[in-house]
């Protein structure tokens, strides 16, 4: 069985310590995690993590069941990218005389799809949003320029087939509404500690 | 645990002043009362544990709930977990322990390990620094939660009193629920002290993302039956899933209409007697020479409530490669994960095995049986009888379980710790009960016997409990005696004594050319320290003393310690050696 890259979608609860718990069923096998997104889904209350591996189907659909039999987990999908709609979004950070001075700013937007977020006197942010070749051809263009920063997005995938799930989401949220994440409230009353 | 720090009393937090007070429910409780309230509603009569600074609240409110809860002091936390895992073993129920944070709390992992890969239900409840000191370093804070993830079913950290009484409902309902497990809950201590309005409580019942028995597919247990029906060479095998899911009436109902031979891993054992005709013996690594060998003969293999562990199966690639694979478990991940199923039965076989049962055929196999008895007739003959009935000086770990079986006649628990001895107990031990054999399987925890043996008796005080634990092991936990001291438990122990870590030793002399690297423990005279414990004892060294020792052990009221000395350099065989199939088993 060949390795490939795998996008893992698991929808959960939002609660502490449940991206630990995921995240070690990867580390226990030594497998890398290569991306991982934890953003809420378009149900309030349900988490949507989008994890990328790459590995045999025959391991991915193991680890794949192993994070759905974790409590909190309410189920998991995992595809091939052809599968998958997917993103990632990349900012660089330029010093703004150089760029202006020497490059056509104009057609470097236009060829890489990438838009200016900021412009200062100082430095000047572009965005681009795309595959990993895409936001990495942007950071060869930028390079010559002095390219001061850049940094990318975790990839976000839309499975191409998943239709039915928001259904199934939704009823069980009408169902069962989510309860409220609980997280210490004192860390901040210290000062207020009498200690003897 | 020594409690050094200081007093601190936690000021409540600023509430806003819109907050309408005369809406508020009055506090009735504090947090530790409620744990504690709680336990008795969940149906606990025995905890496990060990005081220390920041679980010292509970401990208060325990005081008012002697009457009510046998709190079981411990020396040790993971004499504590140990003895939790014996109780619900024999029991059915769910084991509960108390320890404190920090080291109190560390010491729990062997055994919150050991019960997550045994799939027993404890909840351990931990002291916590603080909800304000978390992450300061403070005194015996420790981030237990972290710790434990990868070796509980579930844990989850309290920080105030209004959570306690969903997280502990949770916790017993995950614990017992489809494939048991132990649950950690953590609990700061400020949420102990804090008074809170406890509303009757309600017991758990159902968690939204949380599916503990999957649907059974009647489609499968027709797939599954058609398959059984015809195959010529059935072998049925069955593990901890049989007891787990209380199916024991079941499981014999289905192989006594199907006729098919049945083998068991060591989980398993019990679950079937020991002397029923389909009972054909122990599967793995020092199982029997038959069910080995046939495993890779049968036809179709029907797996009830067992996990493929390697210690079964040996090299995968050369398992049961001829045979259809029918799989029956509670849980989805155990199907395809080690063995290919051709028919997965998902679900508790207390539930799936009847259905099964409906749709099979009766029949008897006597050919297939046969075989089973010739391989059994040539492990006599090569390897039992010299185990059993030696006729050299030395005495033999068999013997000894020979004699027991004569005098318990099946009727006692057997509690196990790892080694030699284990596999010998296991092999030769007599189970007339289900629920009789409790020993450390799949993490193999050196130590584990002498406390999971007091946890057992407290969980069946009707039967009688015999630990066999090796000179290795019981050095291991040797402090448990003191929890039998002052508890007055009646555990009978024997240490089958070979001055060696046999079994490593055992390996270093076929594998690794005689090299016998730090496998030479020495002992102290076990009896002395049993009678600085005030527990009775005595040592045998010869065969004559064996079964008047025996006898004293059981016949004499409470707890008993009987040292037997045994041939230093026995080995266990049958073996399958690591990297090899289980055809390729070894009689010598």
């Amino acid at each position: 069985m060949t390795r490939q890259e795998y996008n893992i979608t698991a929808y959960t609860e939002n609660q502490v310590g449940l991206l630990n718990r995921i995240a070690i069923i990867f580390s226990r096998r030594k497998i890398n995690i290569e991306s991982l997104n934890v953003s809420p889904s378009e149900i309030e209350g349900i988490h949507r993590f989008n994890i990328v591996i790459t590995e045999t189907e025959d391991v991915v659909s193991k680890l794949a069941r192993q994070i759905e039999k974790q409590v909190e987990v309410l189920k998991v999908y995992y595809n091939t990218n052809a599968d998958v709609i997917w993103q990632e979004m990349a900012l660089y950070k330029v010093p703004t005389d150089v760029i202006a001075e020497k490059a056509s700013v104009e057609r470097l937007l236009r060829e890489n799809g990438a838009r200016a977020v900021v412009i200062r006197k100082d430095y000047t942010v572009f965005e681009t949003t795309g595959h990993r070749e895409e936001t990495d051809n942007l950071i060869r263009v930028l390079q010559p320029y002095g390219l001061i920063e850049f940094v990318r997005s975790a990839r976000i995938a839309i499975i191409k087939a998943s239709d039915g799930f928001n259904h199934k989401l939704r009823e069980f949220e009408r169902r069962e509404p989510s309860e409220d994440v609980s997280e210490n409230e004192f860390l901040n009353s210290r000062d207020a500690v009498f200690t003897m | 645990m020594l409690n050094y720090e200081p007093t601190t009393i936690l000021a409540e937090p600023e509430t806003t002043s819109s907050a309408a007070p005369e809406t508020a429910p009055t506090p009735n409780s504090t947090g530790a009362e409620a744990v504690l309230n709680i336990l008795l509603a969940e149906g606990v009569d025995t905890i496990f544990g060990y005081p220390g600074g920041a679980i010292i609240p509970i401990y208060d409110a325990l005081y008012d709930f002697n009457d009510r809860l046998n709190h079981v002091l411990v020396r040790h936390e993971q004499g504590g977990i140990h003895a939790a895992q014996g109780y619900a073993r024999a029991s059915g129920r769910v084991g509960v322990v108390f320890a404190t944070s920090g080291p109190g709390a560390t010491n729990l992992v062997t055994g919150l390990a050991d019960a997550q890969i045994d799939s027993t239900p404890l909840v351990c409840i931990t002291g916590q620094v603080f909800a304000h000191l978390l992450g300061t370093d403070a005194f015996q804070e420790t981030d237990i939660i972290n710790i434990t993830t990868p070796v509980t079913k579930w844990n989850y950290q309290v920080t105030k009193a209004e959570e306690i009484p969903e997280a502990l409902a949770k916790a017993f309902y995950i614990a017992r629920s489809g494939r048991p497990g132990p649950v950690l809950i953590d609990i700061t201590k400020n949420a102990q002290l804090q008074a809170f309005h406890f509303a009757p409580y309600a017991p758990c019942a159902h968690i939204r993302s949380y599916r503990p028995v999957p649907i059974v597919r009647p489609e499968y247990i027709r797939a599954a039956a058609a398959l059984i029906n015809q195959a010529e060479r059935p072998f049925v095998l069955w593990g901890q899933g049989v007891i787990l899911g209380k199916a024991e009436q079941e499981f014999k109902a289905f192989i006594e209409k199907s006729g098919i031979p049945a083998a068991w891993t060591i989980l398993g054992a019990g679950a079937l007697p020991t002397d029923h005709p389909l009972n054909v013996g122990m599967l793995g690594m020092h199982g029997n020479y038959g069910p080995n060998v046939l495993t890779n003969e049968c036809d179709v293999l029907i797996a009830i409530g067992m996990r493929f562990d390697d210690r079964v199966t040996g090299r995968l690639d050369k398992y049961a490669r001829q045979a259809q694979v029918i799989h029956l478990d509670i849980d989805p991940t155990e199907i395809d994960k080690n063995v290919a199923a051709t028919v997965p039965v998902w679900g508790d076989c207390k539930e799936t095995l009847p259905l099964l049962t409906a749709l099979v055929n009766a029949k008897s196999h006597p050919e297939w049986h046969q075989r089973f008895q010739n391989y059994m007739a040539e492990e006599v003959a090569a390897v039992i009888n010299d185990e059993l009935f030696p006729t050299g000086e030395e005495l033999t770990m068999g013997e000894v379980l020979q004699q027991l079986n004569e005098l318990t006649e099946g009727e006692a628990i057997i509690v196990t710790d790892v080694g030699q001895h284990q596999m010998v107990a296991c092999r030769y031990a007599k189970f007339n009960h289900t629920r009789s054999n409790i020993t450390s399987g799949g993490l193999g925890t050196m130590g584990f016997a002498l406390p999971a043996a007091i946890g057992a008796k407290f969980g069946a005080p009707e039967r009688p409990v015999v630990a066999i634990i090796g000179d290795g092991g019981v050095q291991m936990t040797i402090q448990e005696l003191g929890t039998i001291m002052q508890t007055g438990v009646d555990v009978k122990i024997i240490i089958l004594n070979n001055r060696f870590l046999g079994m490593v030793r055992q390996w270093q002399e076929l594998f690794n050319a005689r090299r016998y690297s730090f496998v030479d423990i020495q002992s102290p005279d076990y009896v002395a320290v049993a009678a600085g414990y005030r527990i009775a004892g005595r040592r045998v060294e010869t065969r004559d003393e064996l079964q008047p020792a025996l006898r004293q052990m059981l016949e004499q009221p409470g707890s008993f310690l009987l040292e037997v000395m045994v041939a230093k350099e026995n080995n266990i065989f049958p073996m399958v050696p690591q990297g090899c199939s289980v055809a390729e088993i070894r009689l010598c």
